[in-house]
């Protein structure tokens, strides 16, 4: 079982990058063909300063910590019992390709259903940018399985 | 988008275009492992997989979820999306080709000083039917 005591846990705050090459194969990964996505002159036609960030891959961006999955360790997290069961973000603006931005993720919640079979671990992000705006947020919940 | 999604111009029940996709092969799972930076062997290592139990790698949950995502940036700008959010229901495996579908299930007026708001319910299936994950999304509409 998860401690308790984790609820609260933060982890170190990590700044992320945003590159256009890295948006283009991201876009690439998920089939995506609307040219705003893939090309930057495109994007600056409609009004965009570069590449815009797509709506998941805020997620990808915090994994880019050097170790993604350090906080599994504290925890106590075996990596191969772990699935991802909800997720949800809430806009404020948009990121492009050129930003710099900085997530602060924090364990929010821990508990279980089934007498322990399943563990839940909710973990709260905020994103902010280089100008210190508030970009977006985003809640990640974890399955763990038991047995 | 060639004109610009109106709330007073949808309704609830109101379907957006669907997005299809080709099934899913090793080489989706290895691109998106490599572009997402989400490196967890349990969607591209098999051995790995089979050893936590689950005969074979499975798709990234965040890959189905950037094609549910595409429905909703086909058709309206990215920066009409409030929130999006998503229940992951069941796995995706190799083979398993995913269709998304979306539709207008409340309208929210008021809610938004300049805008009008709308709830689209997004499900991804395979094709068998199988429900993959459902979710929803509040747009934010011109009036």
């Amino acid at each position: 079982m998860i401690d308790r005591k984790f609820i609260g846990y933060a982890s170190k705050p990590f700044v992320a990058d945003v590159e256009r090459g890295r948006l283009r194969f991201f876009a690439k990964a998920i089939g995506e063909t609307n040219p705003l996505y893939l090309d930057e002159d495109t994007a600056r036609r409609a009004g965009h300063p570069d590449l815009p960030v797509p709506q998941t891959f805020f997620f990808c961006l915090e994994m880019d910590r050097p170790d993604p999955y350090g906080w599994f360790d504290d925890l106590g997290i075996e990596l191969p019992k772990v699935l991802h069961g909800e997720q949800q973000f809430t806009y404020h603006r948009l990121a492009y390709a050129g930003d710099r931005l900085r997530f602060d993720s924090t364990v929010t919640d821990v508990y279980d259903k089934k007498g322990g079979l399943l563990e839940f671990v909710v973990q709260d992000n905020v994103i902010t940018n280089q100008r210190a705006e508030r970009v977006a947020e985003f809640r990640r919940t974890l399955v763990i399985r038991h047995g | 988008m060639d004109e610009a999604v109106r709330y007073s111009r949808v309704n609830v029940g109101d379907v957006l275009p669907p997005l299809v996709m080709p099934p899913v092969s090793r080489l989706t799972l290895a691109l998106y492992c490599g572009a997402s930076g989400d490196h967890n062997p349990l969607h591209v290592d098999q051995d790995f997989a089979r050893e936590a139990g689950l005969g074979d790698v499975i798709a990234h949950g965040m890959l189905i979820m950037a094609y549910m995502g595409r429905t909703l940036t086909n058709w309206v700008p990215q920066e009409a999306i409030q929130t999006f959010g998503t229940r992951f229901q069941a796995m995706t495996r190799v083979g398993d080709a995913i269709t998304c579908t979306a539709r207008i299930t409340e309208k929210l007026a008021d809610t938004l000083p300049d805008a009008h708001a709308v709830r689209v319910t997004v499900e991804a299936r395979d094709q068998r039917g199988e429900l993959k994950a459902a979710g929803d999304a509040l747009i934010a509409l011109p009036v």
